[in-house]
C-alpha cells in the first residue's frame, strides 16, 4: 500500500510517500498562493524518482490549516442565515451571542428563532412552527445569503425537526448550503450551534478548496482517492470533508504529533514541534494527542471540539535575535527566512543564523555567520533552550523524565539535554512529520446521542452501529472497523433509564 | 438602612469562576448564567447587592433556582425572564411584593439566578445563599436545618405550565413532589422556594458567599494571568488543603434515585506516586479515599480541579486521562454541626462513615 501525506500550511507544503510500513521519501516546498501550485511542486518531486508512477498510489491525505486560517484571520467567510427552532426555551442566549464582535459582523447575515424543538426523552418542546420556517425560508432566499445553518433543541436524540427546516428551505431556495448542528454531535445547544454557523461560514471556501486538491491530484495523474485529515487524527473522504470543514480546524498540530509517534516508535512523551515563527508543545498519549480540558475556542468561538493540549511560544527557525543575543522572538522573519536570514543572504539575525554559527545545522551559507560573536551565539543558544525548557516544563504534569521527540522545520533548535526529559530525538524526515501523520490517518465516525429504555448494553450496541455506519460513510473499510472510544453517562434528574453514549470507531481506508 | 453597593461587570467572571469551584462537582455550569448577566450587563442593567446583616426583621426575600438536570440546562439554556416568573407567581399568591432575593445554592450555576431575577425585577441580591456550596437536595440546606417551614414553592416551566405546592409534610415531601413535576416539564424548571423573613435569612442563611464567590474566583484568575498556580490560589484563598494530584483513570456513573452516583479513580502522579485516590460522587463529590483510607467527606467542599488550569472539572465531566488536582474547602460552620450533618453529612449520603473534619484543628471559615 503506497500512501502520500500533505500538509498545506500557511507557509510550506510538506508531502511524504510512505510505502507500507516505512516513509520512501519526504519534500518541503514554499506553499503557493493559489495553493494548488504548491501541490503540484510536491507531488512532482515526490513522484519523481518513484518505480510504476502516479497509478500506483492508493491514498492521499491532505491535511491543512487553510480553514482555520480563514476563521482566525476573517477572510474567505460568507454571511450565514441562522435557523434555532427551540422557542419558547433559550431565548435570551440568540444564535452568536458569544462570538467577537468582529467575526459576528461578518457572519451574522440573519437570525431566525422559531417555536420547535425536543426534550431529552424525544417529546416535542412544542409544535414545530413550519408556516414561521417557510417564511424565513422566503426571506433567506430573497436576501442573496447562499448558506444556512440550523440547530434545533436536543437535535442530537432527535433530529426531526432540522430535517423539516432543511427540506423546506431546500424547497423554497434550492442553491443554499446548508448545515445540520445534528450531523456535527454534541449534546450542548449554542456550542453546537457555533460549530454550525462556523462550519456555514466556511463552506464555500473549503467547497473551492477541496476541488482545487483534487484538480491537483488530477492534474499530477494520481487517481487514488483524496482524505482530508481530521482534528483528532483520522480522516475523512474529501467529498464529505466538503460538507464538514469544521472537522479539520485543528488537524495540523495532530497531524505533526501523529507523525512524531510514527516516525520514533514512541506512544508516549512530548512532542515540539519548532517552525518558522512558533513552536508547539504537546504531549503524546497512547499515540495520540494529549487532549485539552477545558472549552475550545476557534477564532474566539467556543465549541465542544475535542483539540489536542498543546502550548505556543513565539520561537522558531525565523525568529528575531537581539544584538546581544539576549532575547528572540516573538517576531519572526516567516517565509521570508530565505531572503533575510543571513545565511540566506540576507542581513536580519535569526535563530536559524544562531544555530548554524554554532554547528547545529547545516544551511545555505555557513561563512555568512562568521561574523556571529560567540558572546552573543552562546547567549542567544541558551535563550533558546530556557524558552523550550520553560514550555516543555509547564506541559509535563509530573517530574519522571519522558522522552522528547523534536519534529518541525527547525527542530534542530531543540537542545540534546533538557530538564525532566529522558532522551531527545531528532530522526530522519522531523522536518516533514505532519505530512507523515496526515499519510498514516486512519478513517472514524462518531455518534454521541441519548438512548432513553433501552438499558445500558442495547445502547450501547445501537450507538456502535450508529458509529460504524457513519465510519464506512466517512471512507473505510468495512472489514477492518474497531471501536476505539466508548462513554457512557446516565442522565440524572430523568425517568426512563436515560443513558448518553458516546462511540468513536476507526478503520483503514477502503480500497479505490 | 440596607448596606448595598453595585456588582460590577468586571465581578461576573470571577463569580462564575468561584461558584464553579464551590460547585464540588455539581450546580452546573455558571457559563449560560454568566453570558445572560453579561447581555443584560451590556443592555445597561445592574444588580445591588445588599449586607445580609442590614436586611430588616420583616423584609421577604425570594430563594430562587433553576431545578433539574445540568445537562438538560445545556439545551433549554436559561433565561432571566422565565427565571422570574416564580418570583412573580409567589408574590401574586402571597399577595405581597419581596423586598429582595437570593440564590438557593452558591456552587454551580445557581450563584447568578438571583442576579438574572433582580436585573429583570430591580431587587436587590442578598449576599447569601443556603448551601455555601452545592447539594442535590431540598433537605439539604440550612432552612432545613433550621427547621423553617419549606412551603409553598412555586415552580414554572417555559410553556405556560405553572404549579405551587402550598404545602408538604416534611423537607423530604417537597423534595419529592417537585421533583416530580421538574421531571414531567423537561427535567428543568425555574422555582421559587419557601419565602424567608429578612430574621430567618440572619439566623440560618449563609451570609457572604457571593462575595466569597467573586473573591474566590479573582484569585484564581489573577494567577491564571500571572502564570501562578491556580490550584494553590484557591487554596491559599480559601485556606484550603491539597488532597492529592494525580491523572485519572477509571468513572464509573449510573444514575439512580434521580441522583448521578459514581466513582472516580485517580493515580497518584509526583509525590503522590504509587497512591491511589477514589472519589464517591452523588451530583457533587461526597467522599474521597486514598489507598482505602476516607480522608475527606461531604458537607467540606471536595473540588476536583484541572492541574494545569485550574478549572474546576464538574461530575458530568471527568474524563479518562485528565491530570487533576483533589482539594478541599471549608464548609459553612452550619453544615458541621450535629444538626447539619444530619441533613448533609456523609450518613445522609448513605455512607456508614463518621463525618471528620480534614481542617480538625479547627480552621473552618
Amino acid at each position: 500500500m503506497r500512501r502520500i501525506g500533505i500538509d498545506v500550511g500557511g507557509t510550506n507544503t510538506d508531502a511524504v510517500l510512505i510505502h507500507d510500513d516505512s516513509v520512501v521519501t519526504g519534500v518541503k516546498t514554499p506553499t503557493t498562493e493559489d495553493v494548488t501550485g504548491g501541490i503540484l511542486n510536491a507531488l512532482k518531486n515526490l513522484l519523481s524518482g518513484m518505480d510504476g508512477g502516479p497509478g500506483q498510489i492508493d491514498a492521499v491525505m491532505i491535511g491543512t490549516t487553510h480553514f482555520t486560517n480563514a476563521v482566525i484571520q476573517r477572510r474567505g467567510l460568507k454571511p450565514v442565515a441562522a435557523v434555532r427552532i427551540g422557542l419558547p426555551a433559550s431565548a435570551s442566549l440568540p444564535p452568536f451571542v458569544d462570538w467577537p464582535d468582529d467575526l459576528a459582523g461578518i457572519v451574522r447575515g440573519r437570525v431566525y428563532m422559531i417555536e420547535g424543538g425536543h426534550e431529552y426523552d424525544g417529546r416535542p418542546l412544542v409544535d414545530f412552527d413550519t408556516s414561521e420556517m417557510r417564511k424565513a425560508a422566503r426571506e433567506i432566499s430573497e436576501s442573496g445569503i447562499t448558506s444556512v445553518g440550523i440547530a434545533s433543541v436536543f437535535s442530537p436524540l432527535t433530529a426531526e425537526c432540522e430535517e423539516e427546516a432543511a427540506e423546506i428551505i431546500r424547497q423554497e431556495c434550492p442553491d443554499v448550503d446548508i448545515t445540520l448542528s445534528h450531523d456535527l454531535g454534541r449534546i450542548g445547544l449554542l456550542e453546537r450551534e457555533n460549530a454550525t454557523l462556523l462550519n456555514a461560514c466556511i463552506i464555500d471556501l473549503a467547497r473551492k478548496t477541496t476541488r482545487a486538491f483534487t484538480g491537483a491530484l488530477d492534474q499530477s495523474g494520481i487517481k487514488a482517492p483524496l482524505y482530508m485529515t481530521q482534528n483528532d487524527g483520522t480522516v475523512m473522504r474529501a467529498k464529505f470533508a466538503e460538507e464538514f470543514p469544521i472537522y479539520s480546524f485543528a488537524s495540523g498540530p495532530t497531524n505533526s504529533m501523529r507523525g512524531a509517534a510514527f516516525l520514533t516508535g514512541l506512544t508516549d512523551g512530548i512532542v515540539v514541534d519548532v517552525g518558522g515563527t512558533t513552536t508547539d508543545v504537546g504531549v503524546l498519549q497512547a499515540g495520540f494527542p494529549r487532549e485539552a480540558n477545558n472549552v475550545v475556542e476557534v477564532g474566539g468561538v467556543r465549541t465542544l471540539f475535542r483539540m489536542p493540549d498543546l502550548l505556543s511560544v513565539g520561537l522558531g527557525g525565523g525568529s528575531l535575535v537581539q544584538s546581544d543575543g539576549s532575547s528572540i522572538g516573538p517576531i519572526s522573519v516567516g517565509h521570508r527566512i530565505t531572503t533575510e536570514a543571513l545565511v540566506f543572504g540576507g542581513d536580519t539575525l535569526t535563530a536559524t543564523d544562531v544555530a548554524s554559527a554554532a554547528g547545529l545545522i547545516k544551511l545555505g551559507d555557513p561563512t555568512a555567520v562568521k561574523s556571529v560573536e560567540p558572546t552573543v551565539r552562546n547567549a542567544a543558544i541558551n535563550r533558546i533552550a530556557e524558552i523550550i525548557d520553560e514550555a516543555v516544563d509547564r506541559m509535563k504534569v509530573d517530574s519522571n523524565p519522558v522522552p522528547l521527540i523534536a519534529v518541525g522545520g527547525a527542530a534542530f533548535l531543540v537542545p540534546n539535554r533538557l530538564s525532566g526529559i529522558s532522551e531527545v530525538l531528532q530522526v530522519e524526515h522531523r522536518g516533514v512529520a505532519n505530512a507523515v501523520g496526515a499519510a498514516i490517518a486512519q478513517v472514524s465516525g462518531e455518534v454521541d446521542q441519548v438512548f432513553s429504555d433501552m438499558g445500558r448494553v442495547a445502547s450501547i450496541a445501537a450507538a456502535t452501529e450508529l458509529a460504524k455506519k457513519r465510519t464506512v460513510l466517512a471512507g473505510a473499510d468495512p472489514d477492518t472497523l474497531s471501536v476505539v472510544e466508548v462513554e457512557d453517562l446516565p442522565l440524572s434528574y430523568v425517568p426512563g433509564d436515560a443513558l448518553r453514549v458516546r462511540v468513536r470507531v476507526v478503520g483503514d481506508t477502503a480500497p479505490s | 438602612m440596607a448596606d448595598v453597593r453595585e456588582i460590577l461587570y468586571e465581578e461576573l467572571n470571577p463569580l462564575s469562576t468561584g461558584a464553579w469551584i464551590l460547585g464540588a462537582g455539581g450546580g452546573g455550569s455558571p457559563y449560560y448564567s454568566y453570558l445572560n448577566m453579561r447581555e443584560l450587563y451590556k443592555a445597561g442593567e445592574r444588580v445591588r447587592l445588599i449586607d445580609p446583616v442590614t436586611l430588616a426583621d420583616d423584609d421577604l426575600v425570594a430563594v430562587v433556582s433553576s431545578m433539574g438536570a445540568p445537562l438538560v440546562g445545556q439545551e433549554r439554556l436559561r433565561d432571566p425572564h422565565f427565571a422570574a416568573k416564580p418570583v412573580r407567581m409567589m408574590e401574586e399568591y402571597l399577595g405581597r411584593q419581596f423586598d429582595a432575593v437570593m440564590s438557593l445554592e452558591i456552587g454551580g450555576g445557581n450563584a447568578l439566578q438571583p442576579l438574572m431575577v433582580a436585573a429583570v425585577t430591580g431587587l436587590p441580591v442578598v449576599d447569601a445563599d443556603s448551601m455555601g456550596r452545592a447539594f442535590p437536595e431540598a433537605q439539604m440546606t440550612s432552612f432545613a436545618i433550621g427547621d423553617l417551614k419549606m412551603y409553598p414553592l412555586c415552580l414554572a416551566d417555559i410553556r405556560d405550565n405553572e404549579t405551587i405546592v402550598t404545602r408538604a409534610a416534611s423537607w423530604k415531601w417537597m423534595e419529592r413532589i417537585s421533583r416530580k413535576v421538574c421531571t414531567e416539564v423537561g427535567s428543568t424548571a425555574a422555582t421559587c422556594k419557601a419565602p424567608r423573613s429578612g430574621k430567618e435569612v440572619k439566623d440560618w442563611g449563609i451570609l457572604y458567599t457571593t462575595t466569597r464567590a467573586i473573591e474566590l474566583g479573582k484569585a484564581v484568575e489573577n494567577a491564571r494571568v500571572a502564570h501562578k498556580d491556580p490550584v494553590q490560589a484557591a487554596l491559599d484563598h480559601e485556606g484550603g488543603k491539597l488532597l492529592f494530584r494525580g491523572k485519572i483513570t477509571d468513572i464509573d456513573r449510573r444514575a439512580t434515585e434521580g441522583f448521578l452516583r459514581g466513582s472516580a479513580t485517580i493515580d497518584g502522579l509526583d509525590k503522590d506516586a504509587g497512591s491511589e485516590f477514589r472519589l464517591e460522587f452523588q451530583n457533587e463529590f461526597a467522599i474521597g479515599t486514598r489507598d482505602g483510607e476516607p480522608v475527606a467527606t461531604v458537607p467540606e467542599i471536595i473540588c476536583v480541579m484541572d492541574t494545569l488550569s485550574g478549572e474546576a472539572i464538574g461530575t458530568e465531566t471527568l474524563r479518562y486521562g485528565q491530570r487533576v488536582s483533589v482539594i478541599v474547602l471549608p464548609a459553612a460552620p452550619i453544615l458541621t454541626s450535629e444538626r447539619g450533618l444530619r441533613n448533609v453529612g456523609p450518613k445522609a449520603f448513605g455512607y456508614d462513615i463518621e463525618f471528620e473534619s480534614v481542617f480538625s484543628n479547627g480552621t473552618q471559615a
